[in-house]
């Protein structure tokens, strides 16, 4: 046996596995949006051959993506603002931790780097359920704001408000934001940061001008890692919410999956999100490129 | 001087502040919600007293088939994708990095695009494949589910071996076979035992994963019979489950936490072992970027 027919061997199992479990899976996605739907089941019928496809749900989709007016678009609206502010939310709490963990924790680095990915080995829902209990009507949190007069007795926080969603969200996935943005400083030179001191430059202008600029790919790659997620997160909205008023996206979608009817919608705004995530993740998978190809240098 | 001094060492003192105020927000609700499996009443909320009620006896964890099957589902369904993301990632690793020619970087593209879509797309493409494509074996159910999670680890596992394969020089190889190696001795013999750490960090990592993951176990599953401990946990929460809930949740959250440490300190002895050895360094963090 040459070594190349080895190697393909070895290969092999693992390409037929991606060509059919991704390509051939998205492409189903693809042929159910593009498909029809059974005229007496009302069930979707994928369009396998291109020629056969029909723009029909998608085109539902995009008219109620309309801007402004349509039913899709007020959710995709709302999703954006919820991912904005939470993403603002991690980094302004999760910069600060993973650069403090990287660079000053000393000693105390093995143990504060294992006390941040413990989240991470405890479930997601694991987690999602401590806040159910702790926001409950007659939970502790309430505990502690009622006689403090801060909300009323009683207070509904898992009643649809917006503020329990995001903080839920950024609560969920801040953990998965700190380790990539640790992992892109821990490889920072800290001579760097002596030099510009030597240089004469203050505390704030040494931040602004060179610990900022060299954590860009770090806070690229974090960003990237928690707000794909959070686009297809119907979850934390189904523990901490559960009402259409506070949907996103990701509800959307899984609200149409849910019934056999509409499952070709789900299908449709799926594919819409896809796209849409490309067009947004593109300029950060070039600037990876190229930082990837300056390292390699 | 002595001002700009004192503006440093506040500073620190502020970054140390919500580095431990972060500890104990991200911690603290999980302690609470263990800490709600030992209350003597039904509330998961309100504290009633200390009690082993929802641990030991006929209304525990251990003792309602519907905790037990799902802890039970949990863990066959970790078994099983890691027993086979391990090897399938592991070996089409070595494909992807050694590979010359036209197939490895579209294979490669592909075998990461699950990490760039959301858990959700992907979930609803398998769903579609699985109920509208007859395939032999793979149904919604135990097969579907496992389909489903090894199809989305297997990139982290990628990550992970391409990573340290990268920092293993082919020579190490071609020297094998130059000296009489046929091809799957000198994998066997040299390739394997250098990325012990990386299919160690790899099995870990997809036990984890697979164990939290609920959204594409969630589309595969068939019957109840098929609910793994998130989706039991997402459909109770809201309801009037008992604090055996908070216990059968602890239970999984020690199991994960225990079998990470163990592999821990595995890969440690590992990374030593080869410093000894005067091989070269390993240059893999145990997370890997780009984790979900």
């Amino acid at each position: 046996m040459t070594p190349r027919r080895y190697l393909l061997a070895l290969g092999v199992p693992g390409l037929i596995w991606v060509v059919l479990f991704v390509t051939l899976a998205l492409y189903s996605l693809l042929a159910i949006a593009l498909g029809g739907l059974d005229p007496l089941l009302l069930t979707p019928v994928p369009a396998w051959n291109p020629l056969d496809w029909s723009t029909t749900n998608v085109h539902l989709v995009a008219q109620s993506l309309q801007p402004f007016s349509g039913d899709t678009w007020v959710v995709f609206q709302r999703t954006c603002i919820y991912i904005l502010i939470a993403l603002a939310g991690c980094i302004l709490i999760g910069y600060p931790v993973a650069y403090f963990t990287a660079v000053h924790a000393g000693r105390w680095r093995g143990t504060i780097l294992a006390l941040l990915v413990l989240p991470l080995l405890v479930s997601y829902m694991l987690r999602m359920l401590a806040w159910v209990g702790l926001l409950s009507p007659q939970g502790w949190v309430n505990a502690v704001l009622v006689p403090l007069h801060i909300v009323l007795s009683n207070f509904g926080w898992l009643d649809g408000r917006a503020i329990t969603v995001v903080s839920g969200l950024m609560y969920g996935w801040i953990p998965y934001f700190i380790i990539p943005v640790y992992a892109a400083l821990a490889r920072f030179d800290t001579r760097y940061l002596e030099a510009s001191r030597d240089l004469g430059a203050g505390t704030g202008s040494t931040f602004f001008r060179v610990t900022l600029p060299m954590s860009r790919q770090g806070l690229l790659a974090g960003t990237v890692v928690v707000a794909l997620p959070m686009f297809g997160d119907f979850f934390t909205n189904g523990l901490l919410s559960g009402v259409s008023s506070t949907g996103m996206v990701g509800t959307l979608i899984n609200t149409y999956a849910e019934s056999q009817t509409n499952q070709a919608v789900a299908a449709a705004l799926a594919v819409w999100l896809t796209v849409f995530l490309a067009i947004l993740l593109l300029p950060y998978l070039r600037s990876s490129a190229r930082a990837g190809r300056e390292v390699g240098r | 001087m002595s001002s700009r001094l004192r503006h440093v060492c506040w500073g620190k003192v502020g970054l140390v502040t919500i580095v431990v105020l972060y500890i104990l927000w991200s911690l603290a609700p999980v302690a609470i919600a263990f800490l709600f499996s030992f209350n003597a009443g039904y509330s998961r909320s309100t504290w009633q007293g200390f009690s082993l009620q929802w641990w030991t006896g006929s209304k525990s964890v251990f003792n309602l088939p519907i905790y037990t099957d799902a802890i039970r589902h949990s863990m066959l369904l970790a078994v099983l994708s890691v027993a086979i993301t391990v090897p399938l990632g592991v070996s089409l690793s070595i494909f992807l990095s050694r590979w010359r020619g036209i197939t490895a970087r579209p294979a490669s593209f592909l075998a990461t695009v699950p990490l760039v879509v959301p858990e959700l797309v992907l979930a609803l493409a398998l769903f579609f494949l699985v109920t509208k494509v007859n395939l032999p074996i793979v149904t919604l159910g135990t097969s579907g589910q496992v389909v489903g999670q090894v199809t989305f680890i297997l990139p982290l596992v990628i990550v992970i071996t391409i990573g340290r394969l990268s920092s293993i020089p082919t020579g190490y190889e071609e020297a094998a076979q130059d000296l009489g190696a046929s091809p799957p001795q000198s994998f066997r013999l040299v390739l394997v035992p250098l990325l012990q750490p990386a299919i160690l960090a790899s099995a870990i990592v997809a036990f984890a994963v697979s164990i939290d993951d609920f959204v594409i176990t969630q589309y595969m599953s068939s019957t109840s019979s098929t609910q793994s401990v998130p989706m039991l946990i997402y459909t109770a929460t809201r309801g009037g489950a008992t604090p055996a809930l908070n216990a059968m949740a602890t239970i999984m959250a020690v199991t994960t936490i225990l079998i990470a440490a163990i592999g821990f300190v595995l890969y440690r002895l590992l990374a030593r072992r080869e410093q000894i050895a005067d091989a070269p360094a390993p240059a893999l963090a145990v997370t890997p970027e780009g984790a979900r």
